[in-house]
């Protein structure tokens, strides 16, 4: 910070920023929390639910549906499509126990490439999304400018000063946040968490383990693909083909800078976590770019991320 | 250490050079908790020792301090002196003891399965040959001279009286003759003096274990000591020439096998002073009725099976449930709370149980604190008041507050509960807050017996609730069980590997021995009787 401020970068740009992608990415580590709770661990699959969020995406913008219509009718076919992909997957997590972070690693690149498969052959019609020589197979990037790009970014957005305020997304991460937040008061929730702390406790006292498992990855998978389509309407650009890959390191690599372990995590890890994660990158990069070579703020970005995913889970292996 | 001629002439005067090993005033703890207290034993050449105990007397950790193994080191050593041949004998290392001439037969089977039975006798001392390989790159790589290790595994075999191929591989063979491979390979080492049988034949049928009895009495002839170790009284009276009997890490006594008696033995192994003043204070009158009837119960819980198990409980009685380790009292009330595969028939009130279901035990009030405190007792890292409140809140849907659909914890109740129950049962803590890891053992029992109450069961199973407590605590754990049962008409069924405590609290204990009940005692019977069932032998014969 006091680097910005040294080089002249510009601190109001900087805060916005901050808080941009403070809400385009909450959601997506928000899904990392009821897999922490049901037990599987970090759930680098989320992947297969940014996929869902995709399609979910693709889908309206190829009915031309625009602004809130465009982003709910994404939602609302987006999450079903999660919810389905999310129960196989608990189940076939059920049958891996131990092994979870690892196997939805693999999962999720298989799924990923796959899916290259399925954009090449999608039956989309719309100009937009497809080639812009024509042909069928969708574009890397799709642009989302004429229809959901920046809803919630503009919805209700003030500026002070010369921060600008998003506060529809910002209100869209808070209805996420409180409901999560509210199920894991609720009985249900309490159930689930506890599953996922001490298995043998919870069979004990008449839990049945894997479907609060399943639960759980339902509810991870769904949450990842609403926030793939939030982070997508304030990028402005749908990623297609492999970049979906790239999606669980950060979300991760942020959960866990907000003191969440592989065991325990809740919402405000997630906002601490996303808070710090996200300001370490808009703050720090512009600073090295300046000082350094440009491209070195996307190594130092994956390296961060990373290094943190490393430290937190060899830190467990000592405590277990 | 080399010692002079008139050393030596001195103590062939006085006859020690007879003992093989001896062992001086041994101490041992682990942590605060003392497992040897001043253990002296002496070991004579050609001569078969038993050594007789409890679980927990404290074998185990003395074979383990005779053996070098690395937890003794890695706990800070032991006190005292151990003489092998007149020599200091300090082992640090397996491998001491090895090349000091002392092998060891472990209860669990040491043997590669894939590899024959010539590898598995020659492992780690193969015989070699040089190879174009080994020239260049030294020993290690040298050729293996199977013919010559054959031999050897023949001549070792043939000692034990086995006529076996030595090339077949060990999967497959029967259990008897793995344990003559593991005792074939000990006398391949050649220097073997003193040969450690742990329940060696716990493993075995009758017609084995009569063989290998046979077997261990040639070796002895041929001179080497053995230290046998067996809960199997009847064996260890017929095989040994003196008997040493532990008990709570002290030695009773150690005579000559011809001068006791069986009954004599399961005395002295069992028992303790106990204070019976209090159990005595009144007389209780316990009704006929049974709360809980099990018939044909099996349970498959590994290393505790229950195979066929009957028992009644009746209502209002404290049932004690003890047994050696491995018998299956565990598996029990475990079995009965579904946490493992069962099979049988359990009524409770009259009515039949589901099987293999937690919820429904949980729900026909039955509750259960386990022997696994810390794994499956307690949520570690949430507070005292989760811990408390989270079973009824699961099962009973208590402490919910409700706004329409949704159920929410409801915080002050859980709260106000606990705190009520930290009162009652003076759980030391600094706020109901705290996490329960942080608490000590009889604490966290504690907390877990606060839990169960908070499902106000009619019946609670409570599986060894003062296993890693100290004796402070111990007592208070007990008294608080004394008092649910007296107070609040809680039955109770204990499990505890402790016969002292069962003996301070129950009504009535029943010895569980391979899966089934052997029989069942009054706290008061003697401590000769609790020994000879818990050894297996059948209680009409006990009791006449």
């Amino acid at each position: 910070m006091i680097f910005a401020i040294y080089l002249d970068i510009p601190l109001s740009g900087l805060i916005t920023d901050i808080l941009v992608r403070f809400g385009m990415n909450a959601i997506l580590v928000l899904s990392m929390v009821p897999g922490i709770q049901s037990g599987i661990g970090l759930n680098f699959n989320i992947p297969l639910g940014i996929i869902c969020g995709l399609i979910g995406a693709l889908i309206s913008v190829e009915f031309q549906l625009t602004g809130f219509v465009g982003l709910f009718a994404s939602i609302l076919i987006a999450a079903p499509l999660a919810g389905i992909t999310g129960f196989f997957y608990g189940k076939m997590l059920n049958r891996v126990k131990g092994q979870e972070m690892t196997v939805g690693n693999y999962v999720g690149y298989s799924v990923v490439s796959f899916m290259c498969i399925f954009w090449l052959l999608a039956p989309f019609k719309s100009p937009e999304l497809i080639w812009a020589y024509g042909g069928s197979g969708l574009r890397v990037t799709v642009s989302l400018e004429s229809s959901i790009r920046h809803v919630l970014n503009d919805f209700l957005a003030f500026n002070i000063g010369s921060i600008r305020i998003p506060t529809g997304l910002m209100l869209f991460f808070a209805v996420f946040a409180f409901v999560i937040w509210l199920y894991s008061r609720s009985n249900k929730g309490l159930s689930m968490i506890v599953a996922g702390s001490n298995e043998k406790f919870a069979l004990s006292n008449g839990i049945d383990v894997d479907r609060e498992r399943i639960k759980g990855t339902i509810m991870s998978t769904i949450l990842a693909s609403i926030g793939i389509i939030v982070y997508s309407q304030a990028f402005g650009f749908l990623q297609l083909y492999n970049a979906p890959l790239y999606s669980a390191m950060p979300a991760a690599a942020a959960i866990l800078i907000g003191g969440a372990s592989i065991k325990r995590a809740n919402i405000f890890h997630v906002i601490m976590g996303t808070i710090l994660f996200q300001s370490l990158l808009v703050v720090a990069l512009p600073v090295i770019n300046v000082i350094a070579e440009g491209s070195m703020s996307e190594v130092i970005r994956i390296i961060v991320s990373n290094g943190i995913i490393l430290y937190a889970l060899t830190r467990e292996e000592e405590l277990a | 250490m080399e010692r002079s001629f008139f050393d030596l002439l001195l103590l062939k005067l006085r006859g020690d050079l007879m003992d093989l090993l001896q062992i001086k005033g041994v101490n041992k703890s682990y942590g605060e908790n003392r497992v040897l207290k001043d253990v002296s034993l002496t070991i004579r050449e050609g001569e078969i020792h038993g050594l007789v105990g409890e679980n927990g007397a404290g074998k185990s950790t003395l074979m383990n301090i005779l053996f070098g193994m690395p937890v003794i080191h890695s706990t800070g050593g032991y006190e005292g002196e151990i003489f092998f041949e007149e020599n200091t004998y300090n082992p640090t290392s397996p491998e001491d003891a090895m090349l000091t001439g002392i092998g060891m037969v472990h209860q669990e089977f040491m043997l590669i399965p894939g590899f024959s039975i010539t590898e598995n006798i020659k492992l780690n001392r193969e015989r070699t040959s040089p190879s174009i390989l080994s020239k260049i790159f030294g020993k290690g790589l040298e050729k293996l001279d199977m013919e010559a290790m054959a031999g050897d595994a023949k001549k070792a075999l043939k000692k034990l009286d086995m006529a076996i191929d030595e090339f077949l591989p060990v999967a497959g063979l029967p259990v008897g003759h793995m344990q003559f491979i593991e005792i074939a390979r000990e006398i391949d080492k050649g220097k073997l003096k003193l040969l450690i049988l742990d329940e060696p034949t716990a493993v075995l049928t009758e017609a084995e274990a009569a063989r290998f009895l046979k077997v261990i009495r040639r070796l002895a002839q041929e001179g080497i000591s053995i230290l046998f170790i067996s809960h199997r009284l009847d064996e260890v009276k017929e095989v040994t020439d003196r008997i040493t009997i532990l008990r709570d890490g002290e030695v009773v006594k150690t005579v000559e096998t011809k001068e006791i008696s069986l009954n004599e033995i399961a005395r002295l192994m069992v028992g303790r002073p106990i204070d019976f003043s209090k159990a005595k204070e009144e007389s209780r009158h316990i009704g006929e009725e049974n709360i809980l009837e099990i018939k044909d119960l099996k349970v498959n819980m590994p290393g505790e099976e229950v195979k066929g198990l009957r028992l009644k409980v009746r209502r209002g009685e404290i049932l004690g449930i003890g047994g050696l380790a491995g018998q299956g009292k565990i598996g029990i009330a475990n079995g009965i709370m579904g946490l493992y595969e069962s099979s049988g028939t359990i009524i409770k009130d009259g009515k039949e149980l589901s099987l293999n279901n937690p919820r429904e035990a949980l729900k026909s009030s039955i509750a259960f604190l386990s022997e696994d405190r810390r794994g499956v007792g307690l949520l570690l890292d949430d507070s005292i008041e989760f811990n408390i409140a989270f079973s009824s809140l699961e099962v009973q849907e208590k402490f919910l507050l409700k706004f329409g659909p949704l159920k929410l914890i409801d915080n002050k109740a859980v709260r106000e509960h606990a705190n009520r129950m930290i009162e009652e049962l003076d759980i030391r803590c600094i706020s109901p807050r705290q996490k329960t890891r942080s608490l000590s053992g009889g604490n966290q029992q504690k907390v877990c017996i606060a839990r169960a109450l908070t499902l106000k069961p009619d019946l609670l199973l409570v599986s060894e609730p003062t296993r890693g407590i100290d004796i402070g605590a111990k007592k208070l754990v007990l008294d608080t069980l004394v008092k649910l049962n007296r107070e609040y008409g809680v039955t109770i069924v204990i499990t505890s590997s402790e016969l002292g405590e069962l003996r301070q609290i129950s009504d009535r204990i029943a010895i569980i021995y391979d899966g089934k009940v052997a029989g069942i005692l009054p706290p008061d019977a003697s401590d000769e009787h609790f020994g000879l069932l818990m050894a297996g032998k059948a209680i009409e014969k006990v009791v006449n």
